[in-house]
């Protein structure tokens, strides 16, 4: 039995809303941050799902190289958090409220 | 066993952005060696490897090279953009090791990083192909995100770079669901494929979507209406030499690829993202003006005020053809010397009264630039040319990149959109006006202190001042420039 | 050949540059580069003049400026009778004023960066009438203007100073805003900028066409001429040092509207009903200045009205198509009023700094100099026989009159007995009757020192011979009219020389009346000073304040603005978007059921704007 694409489309698409609404409903950095990496995961999906249809490996070397790039933004990313937390000692986007207006 | 045949590698098109990588690498390897007190040489030798790059983008003018699949593209446009971001990095180096100098927060990652971002600038500026876009801008933004957060102390600092990365990351997602699903439509990430496919089928909903989403991306890194919120909040929060980073370099990267992408890629949906583009330029000029009025905080200020040139420049694209195209590469290049010079002068000055913080801003409240014009005549007087340019005063940069831009939207059409970018950059010289009119006409308040740029510094200022003023009186040889770098485009 | 037309503005420039970069250096001695430069300036234009008379056109091409795809222009200036004109009374006229402000400004800390700003505005003037063709003119049009708003806020320690510059710069962007979409417009419609291409092209122009951007071009002209409803920044424009109201808002730059319209004139012919506009809006500003300016009590105000009313005058005569005679009153008004403010600065001088006209009197006691070159401009703005500005100005009457004007030319007899009045008024209150200063004041006056009295005295001497020499209509109107002919190509019809006496003499009576009504009142009367200057009427009060147009400006433009700015920054960005934010994240939360509590963050709002931007941007998309 073989999965039609269509399946792993909507899968994909399904985990790109739930990062995105991640994002908008958590509050713990580190959690919206999950929900990004959950969203660019979906995309990954989705690349490789389409390589597959096209019969061509593109698909999935871009997958390499997206996978590259989402550690080093982790990198980054844990790093601010933890120097957030350093000066805080908690951890909320909520607090992120110094500059507005 | 039969060996892999290596792939050809085109090292030629790609030479601007490893002289950069190298000369980061060679910083990071420099920062290890002593002297370690200063990092003044730190700052000289990114300044070398920025000066060797804009020397060959300079050299190689003329030439076109693809490599890679034709996923980089080092041509015309490229190298102009190559140029403009050569520019804007030296204007930052210089300018950081002053300021940097004065905060006591010299390092060597900061240069190395900078360098790092404009690698990934100029990578936008050829990128021939999705992922390469999706490659540069990710290089770009993670040194950002980092150099945002540089004052580790302040908390506006790691703040903004707190909220810059989490957005940022957040439409790098909208972006690369985009790449994958127009790979979808298209079969293909690359430029020429994409708007093969696009002809063949324009209204193929995956298409449309990606490309939505795509747009989603390119608005959060100009900074466009709706996708402007963060940018606020970071260029305050932000050191200034790095605000003026994000402010320039970022900005026309992010341009570069746009353009390139939507008049090659999408030139067959033109009518579709023309009259998306007119809504988020209305809507950015108008948002960006009115917004600024009410800002007391200087860098607040300018990065309204850059919500609304990037609607000034939006204008171009809708304008389209290659008068519109090429007037946003010379807006860009006089936007580019402008606001470097801006933030410049904002790095340069102090904090009226009482010894700066530390890991401070200097003077970023409009009321501590009262008497600025006495107590700094040089500094007063060049951020009053700064200040008229951005509002559009001729004979300066700003006005004849606005000419050109408004003039183009008349020719294509676009009457109504020109009349409110006019009634806009009118709204426009109120809030600019008025920190002039702080300079010059109100005393100070408290204890004046007398600046004295570094050598460094004054020379940031005095390139970015003759940029303008000889942008605005002899503007034909780089409207020239411009209309030569975009041919390749329009073909 | 192009040999000393470039000198002309070359002069001032380099004065210019040099008391900017070394102002430190020549400081006392600015004046020595300053000096010259224009009096070079002043000679230059003479010989370019002499060609001029001559019958020649000078054009010169400086450099080539923008050469772009189908746009291409170049630095290139053309002097023709009209421009000598200009070029005339603006190199003599700054020459003059120069030679007066070293003794104004004597002891001004600032002397340096005066003399710099002074220069820098006769180079930017002689540019903006030299240029040849629309974006040159529209460069210098806003370099004049900056020149003008930096030397009005000169002395910006006085807060009043500082805001009225910030006021002219702000209400001649309004006008500029025009004036740019004018230009804008000429270059799509006839796809090129010079003066000979337009003009030209404006021939065959669609008359809608040609109306709309003729009236984008007035509205610069009315910011930058002061005229109804922009006229708002020039009183207060007056807070600038009185050499420069002399030289900008008087004599020269607040000039270059009208200079503007007449040069395009083809355009507003084209249009006609432009014309109308520039006739009307003329008129009206000349009636409702001179209605202002009978109350006001500053020295300075009076004089600034008057010439907001004069202005009007201008453009009145180029509105009914007699633009020699506008630009001969031009010519005139540049004499006389720069006479008369510098007579007021001579008195200001001698006074300490006095303006209010309540605390002079009688000072012809001890400034003999002062007022008598003084009386003489009052009778030249005043229009009396046989000085410059009667011919002036009855050739505007009589071009409104014979036009068959009639409705405008009672109203500009009407303004004509208003400004004999006011300005009398002003004259005897300063002049004459009994002393009202100080009495450490009145022991002060002194009678300015010779740098000062000898211009006084030379635009004495042109105020009276002007119109004698040029102005007198002889068969095919007056040599000036015939002078600049090549320019407008249109001669004034010749009418019954017995009905044009029979206007002369009216106007003679008319500004009689009104000398006398103020010789009455000012002069016969004892005049007390708490008297002077108190509205006794709502009429007068309306007059002192202006007929309320700056409280009117403040209330329905200034403040609706700034509210607006605020609320978008508070209500809009975190009330407005905000609420979209909080109920479409409430949504989002009702949906995904397992989140209770929501508590926007500020960063979730970004996020979510992004969201609800990407959202539009699909559907956008997929529904077009």
């Amino acid at each position: 039995m073989t999965v039609p694409d269509a399946w792993y489309l909507g899968l994909s698409a399904v985990l790109f809303a739930i990062g995105i609404v991640g994002v908008i409903v958590r509050r713990n950095p580190l959690v919206i941050f999950m929900s990004i990496e959950l969203a660019l995961n979906a995309a990954n999906l989705a690349l490789v799902t389409f390589g597959a249809r096209l019969g061509s490996p593109d698909g999935q070397a871009l997958v390499f190289f997206v996978m590259a790039v989402a550690a080093a933004e982790v990198g980054v990313g844990l790093a601010i958090i933890v120097v957030i937390f350093r000066s805080r000692h908690r951890l909320s986007v909520d607090d992120l409220s110094l500059m507005r207006w | 066993m039969t060996p892999i045949p290596a792939p050809p590698i085109a090292w030629n098109a790609l030479l601007p952005i490893l002289v950069l990588a190298g000369t980061a690498m060679l910083v990071l390897l420099a920062d290890l060696l002593p002297p370690r007190e200063s990092k003044q040489h730190l700052g000289a030798l990114a300044l070398a490897g920025i000066i060797a790059a804009l020397v060959i983008a300079l050299v190689r003018w003329g030439t076109d090279v693809c490599g890679f699949r034709d996923m980089v593209r080092l041509d015309g446009y490229a190298l102009f953009f190559d140029i403009v971001i050569a520019y804007a990095a030296a204007l930052v180096v210089l300018l950081s090791m002053d300021y940097l100098r004065r905060r006591g927060a010299e390092s060597g990652e900061y240069y190395a990083l900078v360098l790092f971002a404009a690698c990934g600038m100029m990578l936008l500026a050829s990128a021939g192909d999705l992922i390469i876009v999706f490659l540069g801008i990710e290089l770009m933004s993670l040194s950002l995100y980092v150099l945002a957060g540089l004052f580790k102390s302040r908390r506006q600092s790691s703040e903004a770079s707190m909220k810059y990365f989490l957005l940022g990351v957040f439409a790098s997602a909208f972006l690369l669901y985009g790449i994958a699903l127009l790979f979808g439509a298209a079969g293909s990430t690359n430029f020429e494929r994409v708007a093969a496919a696009a002809a063949r089928n324009p209204h193929d909903t995956l298409l449309l979507i990606g490309v939505a989403l795509l747009l989603v991306g390119f608005g959060f890194k100009i900074s466009s209406v709706p996708f402007h919120m963060w940018a606020p909040d970071v260029y305050e929060g932000a050191p200034t030499s790095v605000t003026a980073l994000i402010a320039t370099g970022s900005k026309a990267a992010a341009f570069a690829a746009l353009i390139r992408f939507l008049t090659t890629a999408l030139r067959p949906l033109q009518p579709d993202w023309t009259a998306l583009l007119w809504i988020l330029a209305a809507l950015s000029m108008t948002v960006g003006n009115v917004v600024a009025i009410a800002q007391t905080n200087l860098k607040r200020m300018l990065a309204y005020s850059s919500i609304a040139h990037v609607g000034y420049m939006l204008v171009g694209l809708v304008a389209g053809g290659p008068q519109g195209t090429s007037a946003i590469l010379f807006y860009l290049f006089a936007y580019v010397f402008t606001t470097a010079g801006t933030f410049g002068v904002l790095t340069l000055c102090e904090r009226t009264g009482g010894t700066p913080e530390p890991d401070g801003d200097g003077a970023v409240d409009v009321r501590e630039y009262a008497g600025l014009g006495r107590r700094s005549p040089a500094l007063a007087f060049a951020l009053t040319f700064f200040l008229l340019s951005l509002v559009g005063i001729p004979p300066l940069a700003g006005f004849f990149g606005k000419f050109y831009l408004f003039g183009a939207a008349v020719r294509a059409g676009y009457v109504w959109l020109a009349v409110i970018a006019v009634l806009n950059s009118a709204v426009a010289a109120y809030y600019y006006l008025r920190v002039v009119v702080y300079m010059y006409m109100r005393e100070p308040e408290g204890a004046a202190a007398t600046l004295a740029p570094s050598f460094a510094g004054g020379l940031a200022l005095a390139i970015a001042f003759i940029g303008i003023v000889l942008l605005g009186v002899m503007p034909a040889p780089f409207v020239e420039l411009a209309q030569v770098a975009v041919a390749p485009l329009l073909r | 050949m192009s040999t000393s037309v470039w000198l002309i503005p070359a002069f001032p420039l380099a004065g210019a540059l040099i008391n900017m970069l070394f102002g430190r250096l020549t400081g006392r001695r600015a004046s020595w580069i300053a000096v010259p430069a224009l009096l070079g300036s002043f000679l230059a234009a003479c010989a370019v003049f002499s060609r001029v008379w001559h019958g020649e056109i000078v054009t010169a091409r400086l450099y080539p400026w923008i050469q772009g795809g189908e746009f291409t222009t170049a630095v290139s200036v053309a002097v023709d009778p009209l421009t000598g004109v200009m070029l005339l009374v603006i190199t003599g006229v700054g020459f003059l004023i120069h030679v007066y402000s070293v003794g104004y400004m004597h002891d001004d800390p600032g002397y340096a960066r005066y003399f710099a700003y002074l220069n820098l505005f006769v180079f930017s003037m002689t540019m903006l009438v030299l240029a040849s063709n629309f974006l040159l003119l529209y460069v210098f049009w806003e370099a004049v203007g900056l020149c003008s708003y930096l030397l009005i806020g000169f002395w910006y320690t006085r807060p009043a100073a500082a805001q009225a510059g910030k006021k002219a710069f702000i209400v001649n962007r309004v006008g500029d805003l025009g004036f740019g979409l004018g230009v804008m417009w000429l270059w799509v419609a006839v796809g090129s900028l010079d003066y000979a291409d337009v003009f030209k092209a404006a021939g065959s122009m669609e008359p809608a066409t040609a109306t709309w951007i003729a009236l984008l071009l007035f509205m610069g002209a009315c910011g930058k001429s002061a005229q109804i409803p922009l006229h708002v920044w020039l009183p207060d424009a007056m807070e600038g040092p009185t050499p420069v109201s002399a030289l900008i808002h008087a004599a020269t730059m607040v000039t270059a509207g009208v200079y503007m319209v007449a040069r395009s004139h083809v355009l507003f012919e084209r249009s006609g009903v432009a014309l109308d506009v520039v006739a009307a809006i003329g008129v009206a500003t000349a009636v409702f200045a001179a209605t202002i300016g009978l109350v006001q009590t500053d020295i300075k105000r009076v004089l600034a009205y008057s010439t907001v009313s004069q202005l009007g005058y201008m453009f009145a005569a180029v509105g009914i198509g007699a633009y020699a005679a506008g630009i001969f009153h031009l010519v005139t008004h540049a004499f006389f009023k720069a006479l008369l403010f510098l007579g007021a600065g001579s008195v200001i001088h001698g006074m300490n700094g006095e303006q209010d006209l309540r605390k002079m009197g009688d000072l012809s006691k001890r400034m003999m100099a002062t007022t008598i070159t003084m009386g003489i401009g009052a009778l030249g703005l005043a229009g009396m026989l046989p000085l410059a500005g009667f011919w002036s100005k009855d050739e505007i009457l009589a071009a409104a009159f014979f036009g068959h004007r009639r409705v405008l030319w009672g109203l500009l007899v009407a303004g004509a007995f208003m400004t004999a009045f006011y300005t009398f008024r002003m004259f005897f209150l300063a002049f004459f009757g009994s002393p009202r200063m100080s009495r450490e004041v009145a022991h002060h006056v002194h009678e300015s020192p010779r740098s000062m009295t000898w211009p006084l005295v030379i635009l004495a001497v042109l105020t009276t011979v002007t119109g004698l020499a040029v102005g007198i209509p002889l068969e095919h109107g007056s040599p000036f009219e015939r002078f600049l002919a090549p320019v407008f190509a249109r001669l004034e019809e010749a009418h019954s020389p017995v009905a044009a006496l029979a206007l002369a003499v009216l106007s003679v009576v008319v500004v009689a009346a009104g000398i006398l009504l103020a010789w009455m009142l000012y002069h016969v009367r004892r005049v007390k000073a708490e008297e002077v200057g108190q509205p006794r009427t709502w009429v007068h009060a309306l007059l002192l304040n202006a007929w309320y147009v700056d409280a009117i400006y403040d209330r329905l433009i200034v403040q609706p603005l700034y509210a607006l700015s605020v609320l978008l920054a508070r209500a809009f960005d975190l009330g407005v978007i905000d609420g979209i934010v909080n109920g479409l994240g409430r949504a989002v939360t009702g949906w995904a059921a397992g989140f209770r509590r929501l508590q926007t963050g500020f960063v979730v709002n970004y996020a979510l704007t992004m969201l609800v931007g990407a959202v539009l941007l699909v559907g956008y998309l997929l529904t077009r």
